[in-house]
Order: C-alpha cells, then structure tokens, then sequence
C-alpha cells in the first residue's frame, strides 16, 4: 500500500539553521492499517505526512504507494493517491466557496479537469445524503459559503472531502487539535467510522497518547527524524500511556518533556 | 433666474455626457471586469493591465489600419492581451517573482512593445475612413437617439456576452480550480489542482479582457497611445470596489457571481459618472489621474474606517471606563 524506504529530508541545508527533519524514515503499511503517529516537537511526524503528501521534494530515499514510486510526482499529481486533513480547519477547504462546491472540488480529485460543469445535479443529490450522515446539518446548508462554518464543521467536511474519493492513502495531520475536547472526540470518532466502513489506510499524527492508543491498529513513535517505535494488534491494545512514556525514554535516552503531551496524558478520547 | 438658467445649462451638458460617459464607463468596465478575475478571485494584484490595455489598443488599430476586419482586430487584440498575461504568469510561476513585481516587470517591458507597434508615441484612425465597432463621435446627442442609442447599445451586448460567458466559464470544472486557488491554494493542491497552471490561466484571461478592452477603446476614442494604459489598474480597481460596494447594499445576500460581473461593469459607469460631473464643476483634467487614485483611497477606506469604529480600542477604553464607573466594586456580586 504505502511504503517509505530511507526517507531523509534537511531543512535550509548548509545554513545556521540547518534542521535534520527526517533521518532515514522506514515503515512499510499494509492495506487496512492505520497508524497513529506520536513523538515530541521537531520529532519529525508532521514533516513525514508531508514528505507522503509531496508539500515539497524529498532529499534521498523513497516513497512508494500501490507499487509505485511517487518521489518524483509533485503534490498536485500526489494528491490523486492521497486524502488529507489538516490541523488548521481553514486549510483543508476553500472559505469562498460553497459547501456543494467544494466537495465537488473533492470528487474531482486525481482526475483530469475540463470544461464541463463544475457540479452537476445528481452529485447535489449524493452530497446532500453524505452530509447528513455527519449529523451536522449541513445538508441543509448547501449553498452555504464554507467561511460561515465552525472549525469543527470544517474539518468533519475536509474528513468528507477528503474520502469522498476513496484515496489510497488518507493523512490525517493532528486534524483534531485545533477543536475544543468535545468537538475532537466527535470527528475522532468520525475519522474512525470512515476509515472503518471504506477500508481506509490511514496515518493520524496526535499529541495525545491516549487517543493514539485508542485508535487504529498500529503506533510509531518518532524522535529526532527516527521512527523509534513501531508496535501493532494485541501489543499495541494493551499499551498504557505510562508505557509509552516509559518507551520514550528508554528508546530515545531522555525524558518525555512535551508540555502538550504531558498534559493531554490523562485526557480520555 | 441667472442661477436657473445656469443650472439648466449644466444639465442639458451633463445630459450631452450621458452617452459617452456610459460608452467609455462599460468599455472600461471589461477592463475592469479583466481586473475582477485576477484582484478578487485570484487574489492576485496584477499590475500587468497598465500595458496589456495599451497593447489591445495598439494592436487594434494597427491592424484596422491595414485593412484587416474590426472583429478579427479585435480577436487579436484579445490574444496579444492574454500574451501579456502569459508573461506575468510565467515569471511568476516559473521564475519566482513575485506577483506584483512580475507585473511591474511586463508592463514596463510591454511599454516598449507597443512603441514598436505603433512605431510612434500615438496613432490616429478616423470612423470616417474605416468601419469601426465603436467611436465617440456616433455618440453626441445631436445625432439622434438612433445613433448613439445603438452605439451604447453595443457595449452593453458586449458586456452582457462576456459576462454570460465568464459566468459560464467560472462555473466549470476548470473555472473551479481557478476560484480554489485564488482562495486557498494549499486546499487546492490538496485536491490535486496544478496551482501554477490556474494562477496563469487566470492571468492569461484576464490581460485578454483587458487587451480586448484597449482594442474597443482605441476605436472608441480613435487613436491609441503609449500612455493609454497609465493608471489603469487604479481605474479597473475603482470600478471592481465601486461595484462591489454598490452590489452588495442593492443585492444584500443575493449578491452572485454574474450580479458581481455586471456590478464591476457598472462601477466603470460610475467612475466616468462622477469623473464627468466633477469635470463639469471646473476639475481641470490635469488633475484626472489624482482624482482616480482619491475615489479608490475613499471607496478602499471607507468600509475599513467603517468597521474599525464599530470595534475600537478607543470605544473599548471608554466602554471598559464606563463600567467601572457604573459597576464600582459589585462586579463580582
């Protein structure tokens, strides 16, 4: 499905800030898997769901999704493989257009843009019964402009949008850390419901450990550019967040001391 | 009674305007309906209009000039606009220059361009010798409703046609991925839109308005100039805020994409609108250039001076002051 062998990446390269972002990052993805992605600030999670989605060209190594190398295909030519969703609810869809109009944008994704009608009336139809299944009551808002949406609304549509056509790979960027507690359990739970009814291959990149616990059937945890911890099934199932913790240190010589992930600790999701 | 007769003058003078003042309104109207698509749907400042208008223009009446048919000019003038277009866009996308300057760069470069294909600073074309779509001179009153009625007639078809294709052009598959990149282009490659190649296809059709407009305005007003283009981002602008201010207290929440298009239109009437009755005051046309960028200022500022006294820190001192004058120490009570 997905592939990454020996991904490097540097950052402003032979300058005073130099950043090593990615150390030869390997994992290979079976079809099915979703894979929760935790580590510390700079671990390099972000930067390997980018690295996958094309946001600009890796250094060395390579990125293979259904058999075939796509290190050289830039992010537009990427995005035909690839759902993504991202932290900032304002990125994943365009604030001036319609709610119809961008899942129409969506539908359209990896295929071949002419001149014919942006949205046609029977898609009117299947978006309206896609949107009820959200439960938002946007169904009703069709023609409202995304801009008048919640950022909560707006990432439960990017989730939508970015699914509408089944991706190979759906890249979930901490999609929910930008929501109130109560808004991210609920697109946590959609994400699940969706990836579990397409048979989605996912990676979600959290900050918080119990939700990467929770969700998927398989975990890596990343420091320094390194997956330095890859654990799946029963393993992953039984872990506790002060395994992970534990993990943390033993794998990378010191101590946990992010903040956020700390704090989200014993926040249950 | 003088004051009467004074005032019944300037009307019947301003009435004489009316015509050509709506002619050359909805003639910069394309222009500005060119600047529409870059300024405010591809949120692009593109300053390349200040040439590309005096390209169509120069083009057109060069190749009337030389016997060749007003509509295949005016295709040509259309083309060598998007031409233009198409050099902003690719130093833009190709060689990372930024948008504005990318602009300044072509239009600066386009200056020279249209020298050589005038071959001097000016050149005139009489309606008497050629067969010219539009010309300022069919439009006085004296000649009869007839005349200038048709002739006013005609920009308003034109208008209406490219704004009916535009609405369709924006409402397809491809006109969709321009809208997207204009608003979030991370969005838009996220869903597999190729950005550049919309950011210069916008650019392309754009400058080919504008060009277009030029070709009408050198027939219009039967010459073209190097200098014809000078200011015209500022008069495109003015039209786009003006319609847009205009569109949005007549439509409210109506306000669509072809009322948009036909609100730009008719800000270009309003800019020449009020430009006529200012002249008529006694502004002395030296100072026309000033004017322009004067009603951009206050049609740009008035909705942000407007918006800002609604939220100030000033009103936030004095409501803060106010409440603790009122309230004293019972506010937690």
């Amino acid at each position: 499905m997905l592939e990454l062998i020996d991904v490097k990446k540097t950052f402003n390269a032979g300058t005073i800030n130099e950043k090593k972002a990615l150390n030869g990052v390997s994992i290979k993805l079976d079809e099915g898997d979703f894979v929760t992605i935790i580590g510390g600030n700079g671990a390099g999670k972000s930067t390997t769901l980018n690295a996958v989605a094309g946001v600009w060209p890796i250094d060395s190594g390579a990125i293979i999704i259904n058999g075939k190398n796509v290190a050289g295909l830039p992010e537009h030519k990427r995005a035909a493989f690839i759902g993504r969703v991202f932290q900032d609810p304002m990125t994943g869809t365009a604030a001036t257009m319609e709610i119809q109009e961008n899942l129409a944008l969506a539908k359209r994704r990896g295929n071949p843009r002419g001149l014919s009608w942006g949205i046609k009336r029977a898609e009117r139809e299947e978006y309206h019964e896609l949107l009820k299944m959200l439960d938002l009551g946007l169904e009703d808002r069709m023609t409202s402009k995304v801009g008048l949406l919640s950022g909560g609304q707006r990432q439960a549509l990017t989730l939508l949008m970015a699914t509408l056509k089944k991706p190979d790979i759906l890249l979930l960027d901490e999609h929910t850390a930008a929501l109130d507690p109560k808004t991210a359990a609920k697109v946590l739970e959609l994400s699940d419901k969706i990836i579990e009814e397409n048979h989605l291959t996912a990676m979600m990149v959290t900050h918080n450990m119990s939700a990467a616990i929770k969700h998927g059937n398989r975990l890596i945890m990343m420091n320094g550019g390194h997956i330095i911890y890859d654990v799946k099934g029963e393993e992953k199932k039984n872990l506790t967040v002060d395994m992970l913790l534990e993990k943390f240190e033993e794998a990378s010589g010191m101590a946990l001391s992010n903040d956020r992930m700390l704090l989200s600790k014993h926040n249950d999701m | 009674m003088n004051l009467l007769a004074i005032l019944q003058s300037e009307l019947t003078q301003f009435g004489n305007a009316l015509p050509g003042v709506i002619s050359q309104g909805l003639i910069w109207g394309i222009m500005a309906i060119g600047v529409y698509i870059t300024y405010k749907i591809l949120d692009f400042p593109d300053l390349t209009v200040d040439g590309s208008i005096g390209t169509g223009g120069a083009v057109a009446l060069m190749l009337i000039l030389n016997g060749v048919p007003v509509w295949i000019a005016l295709i040509a003038a259309f083309a060598a606009g998007c031409l233009a277009g198409l050099v902003t866009g690719l130093l833009n996308t190709l060689l990372g220059i930024p948008g504005i300057l990318a602009g300044i760069l072509t239009q600066i470069a386009l200056y020279s361009v249209n020298l050589a294909i005038l071959g001097s600073a000016n050149k005139s074309i009489s309606v008497d010798k050629f067969p010219l779509l539009l010309s300022s001179r069919r439009v006085a009153v004296s000649g009869g409703f007839a005349v200038f009625g048709w002739e006013v007639g005609k920009c308003v078809l034109i208008v209406a046609v490219l704004t009916a294709v535009l609405y369709w052009f924006f409402g397809t598959e491809y006109g969709f991925t321009i809208r997207a990149t204009g608003c979030n282009s991370n969005m838009a490659r996220a869903q597999g839109i190729n950005t550049k190649k919309s950011t210069v296809i916008a650019l392309v059709l754009s400058n080919g308005l504008v060009g277009l407009s030029g070709g009408l305005l050198a027939q219009y007003q039967g010459f073209a100039d190097v200098n014809m283009g000078r200011g015209a981002i500022v008069i495109g602008l003015a039209a786009v805020i003006i319609g847009e201010v205009l569109g949005s207290a007549i439509m409210g929440k109506r306000f669509n994409f072809v009322a948009r298009l036909a609100f730009t239109a008719t800000g270009g009437i309003i800019y020449y609108l009020v430009l006529q009755i200012v002249m008529q005051i006694g502004l002395d046309s030296t100072y026309n250039k000033l004017f322009s960028a004067i009603v951009v200022v206050i049609f740009l500022a008035v909705p942000y001076i407007r918006n800002a006294a609604k939220t100030s820190y000033g009103r936030a001192a004095k409501n803060a002051a106010s409440r603790a004058i009122g309230k004293g120490d019972s506010e937690d009570a």
